[in-house]
């Protein structure tokens, strides 16, 4: 006789082992509703530029050159990183782990460049509207530097142990580098909006 | 039936709970999360009750007499707070969502176990965070807290309040984010998308708000917790700031909430109606694609809020019409449930009690809802106590009214123990009197023109306010047949069987309370979750049969 619902035959690892790509949907998932968060802060940026007849006013002008530097520093981090990914895909281990520390060096310096910027502009949070919206925005995108500064070397040091990747088994490196990239994105979006748009 | 328990590799951090302080430590069972959540929400809706029974013990007369104003106005916010952020969202999406849509796709937990169980415990976290908010005096702003006045008033209450909301709204996006990915990815490999139940399109659709809108309710939030405490001027109009931005970026979330508040309901009752009318579901698709489709539209609506903030007239004409829009995908839905009655072999169980007077009660406060989206009568009738009716309609009869049918569907398997059903019906019968009592008046008191959120009004609207403090009282007694009932039941209640409803969807095809993993062997889909009376149900019954004369053979 049919069973309406047989329950068997199917392996018991149907699930999460089943589906490795699970993890970066749901990283993606994650960076979605992160890319709306600076999606509201840029909303919110240009909200305050149409509005402001002077923009940005004269006593927090923004210095370009030092945050140039910068963005060089982390686009190109991001190929670096890319070649640690690549390693792991040969089985080249040190090689992760060499590519994966200069970029965790190159996003150090990056934001070590983002303090020297703070404490030299001679303007705080709350000096005007501009200036709440300058350091909130970079602010806010340095910390998910760190944050992702802190994954990279959590991958570093995961990676000592025998065997935790792989080249059949490096979902984890390959979320480093999609978040690390996620970073880089939003940073050129960042730059373009509030340190060149201030030229015109 | 023998209950073994499943270990497999890499699951074997799954501990069931067993005792009831089990359910106090980080479990990572999405069981165990899902009636955390639900004891939480119960926890929490008589606290929200309380408030809401000293609001309307206020208003039983015109002048204040009974709680100091500033009370009062902490009682306000706090009760829509409460209500909204620790009530209904964990029961509908944390507890029902978490302990149902895995059983029901056939998965053995959700994809981020830990994830889940960080989402839950950020909850507690906030309503410490709340707590403390009340040394000083309690958030005082209503819970739109506007600014410039959440600004002025009480600020560190304030920003305990905001800190409280950011731990909440993290809490929704990481569940949200968990659901999208159990669905997609560990959904059982022989169910096809054709045959995922109501709820989980429902459960997905409040997902993909609470993704979209949540950060930048967040990021509004953080700035004004920085101009409150770091001396920014984001909302401060003497400073260059701007306070409709504020206004903007917190209705980008709270509207959408509505959605993210009826939408699980929605998908409970898409489960119960069917189940309790013995019917296939009419129009199955949609209702899928309505939630679906609520959800895009309800993202587009948010300035209808916002009408008497000065919008500009070409906004108003958008907004308007596009939230006239979301009602068709709500009639759509509401035309098939009924469909699903005609004709059914209706049970009236009080589940289904549940489920219509949901369907009637949403019906009522849609109506008003069309009503508002019309900018003169919104003018009209704005910050009166028009809106308090219509959205409890919505609210009350919507959400709270979907949250019980789901109580008295699902309980017996949560608990494998049946709930008494006269005392739900006792209690269906005092909720439902109690909701139009409460919130039918107001709709009168608001076009007459009392205005909301205050503590003294003119003396000609006492009468209407001692019937609606009646109601309240009366809502207020209702909860203690459920309360009563549910403990009552989960100690000593009638045993309930793995099927007791003769449902066709997963969830019934497991053992009551469900095993650790939820099946010994993963269920594989042949047919619908809704395919009744297409022979598959006298083949179930014939077995049932089947099985009873063998053990009575066997005695």
């Amino acid at each position: 006789m049919e069973t309406p619902i047989a329950t068997d035959t199917l392996p018991v690892e149907a699930t999460a082992e089943e589906h490795p790509d699970f993890r970066t949907f749901g990283l993606f998932t994650f960076l979605l509703s992160e890319s709306l968060m600076f999606g509201a802060l840029f909303a919110v940026y240009l909200s305050y530029r149409g509005g402001a007849a002077e923009w940005p006013p004269a006593e927090t002008e923004v210095e370009l050159l030092l945050p140039a530097l910068n963005t060089v520093l982390l686009v190109s981090s991001s190929f670096v990183i890319n070649l640690g990914n690549k390693a792991v895909k040969n089985n080249d281990i040190p090689g992760l782990r060499k590519w994966f520390g200069i970029t965790a060096l190159m996003g150090t310096i990056f934001l070590g460049g983002q303090v020297y910027e703070y404490m030299n502009l001679g303007y705080g949070l709350s000096t005007n509207v501009f200036s709440n919206c300058f350091y909130m925005m970079t602010g806010f995108h340095g910390l998910h530097v760190l944050l992702g500064v802190c994954l990279i070397l959590g991958v570093v040091w995961r990676s000592q142990r025998d065997g935790h990747y792989s080249s059949h088994k490096h979902t984890g490196v390959e979320m480093a580098e999609i978040y690390w990239h996620f970073v880089d994105i939003i940073w050129i979006i960042l730059f373009a909006l509030i340190y060149i748009l201030t030229l015109f | 039936m023998t209950v073994l328990p499943v270990n497999q590799p890499g699951h074997s951090e799954h501990p069931e709970a067993w005792k009831w302080y089990d359910y106090f430590t980080f479990n990572v069972d999405h069981k165990v999360i899902g009636i955390q959540y639900l004891v939480m929400a119960f926890v929490f809706y008589l606290v929200g009750g309380a408030m809401a029974v000293a609001i309307r013990t206020e208003l039983r007369t015109a002048d204040p007499d009974f709680v100091d104003p500033a009370v009062y106005n902490a009682l306000l916010t706090n009760h829509g707070t409460i209500m909204i952020f620790l009530w209904v969202i964990p029961a509908a999406i944390g507890g029902f969502g978490n302990y149902f849509l895995p059983l029901m796709v056939g998965a053995r937990d959700m994809a981020f176990p830990k994830l889940n169980a960080l989402a839950f415990w950020l909850n507690p976290m906030a309503i410490v965070l709340l707590l403390i908010s009340f040394v000083w005096g309690g958030a005082q702003a209503g819970w739109t807290s506007y600014p410039p006045l959440s600004e002025i008033t009480a600020p560190m209450a304030q920003s305990f309040w905001i800190l409280a909301l950011i731990a909440v709204g993290s809490s929704s996006i990481m569940g949200a984010l968990n659901f999208m990915v159990t669905l997609y990815k560990l959904k059982v490999p022989s169910m096809k998308w054709s045959q995922v139940p109501l709820f989980c399109w429902a459960i997905i659709s409040a997902s993909i708000i609470a993704l979209v809108a949540t950060p930048p309710l967040t990021i509004g939030l953080l700035m004004l917790f920085f101009d409150i405490n770091f001396g920014t001027s984001f909302f401060k109009p003497e400073a260059g700031g701007n306070v409709i931005l504020y206004q903007h970026l917190f209705w980008f979330y709270s509207h959408p909430a509505v959605y993210l508040m009826v939408l699980p309901v929605f998908g409970i009752i898409s489960e119960v109606i069917p189940i309790h009318a013995r019917k296939p579901i009419f129009g199955y698709k949609a209702i899928a694609y309505s939630s679906l489709a609520i959800c895009l539209v309800g993202l587009f609506v948010w300035v209808h809020h916002m009408f008497t903030s000065g919008t500009p007239a070409w906004m108003r004409m958008f907004f308007t019409i596009s939230t006239l829009i979301v009602a068709v995908p709500t009639g759509v839905k509401i035309f098939s449930w009924v469909a699903t009655l005609w004709n059914g072999k209706i049970r009236y169980t009080s589940a289904m009690l549940f489920a219509i007077g949901l369907v009637s009660m949403f019906v009522f406060g849609g109506i008003t809802g069309v009503t508002l989206a019309a900018v003169p009568f919104d003018l009209h009738v704005h910050d009166s106590y028009y809106i308090v009716g219509h959205f409890h309609y919505v609210l009350f009869g919507g959400s709270v009214f979907g949250i019980y049918s789901g109580i008295y569907h699902w309980f017996p398997k949560m608990t494998g123990k049946m709930l008494d059903e006269r005392l739900g019906k006792i209690h269906f019968v005092m909720t439902f009197f109690g909701t139009h009592l409460t919130f039918l008046p107001m709709h009168n008191l608001g076009l007459s023109g009392m205005p909301r959120r205050i503590a003294m009004y003119d003396p000609q609207f006492t009468n209407l306010n001692q019937l609606c403090t009646m109601g309240a009282y009366l809502l207020a007694i209702s909860i203690i047949p459920f309360y009563y009932n549910v403990i009552n039941s989960w100690i000593r209640g009638e045993k309930a069987g793995d099927n007791p409803w003769r449902a066709l969807s997963l969830e019934w095809t497991t053992a009551s309370p469900p095993i650790i993993e939820n099946w010994e062997s993963l269920p594989v889909v042949t047919y619908g979750p809704y395919e009744y009376g297409h022979n598959i149900l006298d083949q179930i019954e014939a077995e049932a049969a089947a099985q009873e004369a063998e053990a009575k053979m066997a005695e």
